[in-house]
């Protein structure tokens, strides 16, 4: 009697097993990969319907970043500037440009510039500016090298491990409150190394790890 | 296995390909891998909400209502006004001591800083980008200007300068006036409002013609 299988197919288990295993392996790293904010949310830079430049307007001018943003110390949210903010400089800076003409129309109208929001954390995580900037957690933390952006684009995760990671640790990313808005600086270079524990013990920051701290 | 490897290796090679590294920069809208309840049907801040008819998801008061703790009385930490008549209030109503000088010596450096520069003198960067006519403090119009005027400038703008009422609480305007107070007093001061025992090394630290005029060394008129 012939052998009904040909002698390769007593491989065939082995390069299945193999088959498999490399399958699963690509599919494991590509779910590590991808499927995370670090490579869904963080190089996000929408078009805005005015090219305005933080880079401009805090790093070469040195507007404070609560000139526009002028709630984020007392509200959860921080605000969008209106355009009559825009206008404050613009009514005389600039003030026939072309790339202007949707503020100047904003102004004249009262209907808000769209600008599209970057940094979105889920609608049931319930993030508080306030608490934050006011305990010395600067905006580059969350937001990156803002004043250093022509167009803003998301720098940081914002996942719920990035947020944990502090929450476990705030220590570190503490700064003096004075400096929360000067992105520049750096604490490192400027603050002796037991600093931010210090702070922490004296401010009682008390970082919640609950679940109900962020969702509500 | 050799085509296996080949396809395996293609498509993995594809996948890169399309979908890139991580911190990519893309205009495309962040993709929701799971997107449960990422966005609800709820309205928050500054966003588009067609059920209103303005489409602004962010409320403007009713007509005729206050908010609650908003300032509506007709108060001179209010408007700045003496109560039922325009007469401006010629002092600060409010207590001036050291918290709020600090408190307006920063929310000058926020707001006012750019134009009015950090000494007052209306030299603030916004000059070199073709802003002009900004306010020098140290103008004699402006030292003797009442304090409830200041406050009304600042509220609702004046001449060039736009309202800053929203951006600027009311309780912060007038630490920023007692602030703008201590600037131009830091060119009105005579030699006697400095401390006794500092008058001397400020004597020695004078230029030269100054040693011979005693008391009111520098007072410019």
């Amino acid at each position: 009697m012939a052998n009904i299988f040909p002698r390769w197919s007593n491989r065939l288990p082995l390069l299945v097993i193999i088959g498999l295993f490399l399958v699963g392996t690509a599919a494991i790293a590509g779910i590590w990969y991808y499927f995370t904010p670090k490579y869904t949310r963080v190089g996000y830079q929408p078009v805005q319907p005015v090219p305005f430049s933080h880079a401009v307007h805090v790093d070469q001018i040195g507007l404070d970043c609560r000139y526009c943003h002028s709630a984020v110390e007392k509200s959860w949210y921080s605000n969008i500037p209106t355009a009559s903010t825009c206008m404050n400089c613009h009514n005389q800076v600039l003030k026939d440009d072309p790339r202007l003409a949707a503020i100047r129309e904003s102004a004249a109208t009262g209907i808000p510039v769209p600008w599209v929001q970057v940094h979105k954390v889920p609608d049931y995580v319930y993030f508080n500016h306030s608490v934050h900037v006011n305990r010395g957690i600067s905006c580059v933390h969350c937001h990156g090298e803002i004043n250093k952006m022509d167009e803003v684009y998301h720098a940081k995760p914002l996942s719920m491990t990035f947020c944990l990671d502090c929450h476990r640790n705030p220590a570190p990313n503490l700064r003096p409150p004075e400096k929360v808005t000067d992105l520049a600086w750096n604490p490192h270079q400027h603050l002796p190394k037991d600093w931010g524990e210090k702070a922490k013990k004296d401010w009682k920051v008390n970082a919640s790890q609950n679940c109900s701290a962020c969702h509500r | 296995m050799r085509y296996f490897l080949l396809i395996f290796g293609l498509t993995i090679l594809g996948v890169m390909l399309i979908a890139g590294k991580r911190g990519d920069i893309s205009r495309r809208p962040p993709l929701e891998v799971f997107p449960d309840m990422d966005r609800m049907p709820k309205l928050r801040p500054q966003t588009r909400a067609d059920f209103f008819t303005d489409g602004m998801s962010s409320r403007l008061p009713v007509a005729g209502t206050v908010a609650r703790g908003s300032a509506w009385q007709d108060a001179p930490v209010n408007t700045g006004k003496q109560p039922g008549t325009t007469n401006w209030v010629e002092v600060i109503p409010v207590a001036v001591n050291e918290q709020l000088m600090k408190r307006g010596q920063e929310r000058y450096t926020v707001y006012c800083l750019v134009c009015h520069g950090a000494a007052g003198d209306g030299k603030g960067i916004t000059g070199k980008y073709g802003m002009v006519a900004m306010a020098n403090f140290h103008d004699p119009r402006l030292v003797k200007m009442a304090d409830g005027e200041i406050f009304n400038a600042i509220t609702f703008g004046k001449n060039l300068m736009g309202p800053y009422g929203g951006q600027i609480p009311i309780e912060d305007r007038w630490a920023i006036i007692a602030y703008v107070r201590a600037l131009q007093r830091s060119r009105l001061a005579t030699l006697d409002d400095v401390p006794a025992d500092h008058r001397d090394a400020l004597r020695r630290a004078m230029p030269p013609p100054a040693p011979a005029t005693n008391a009111p060394a520098a007072r410019p008129q």
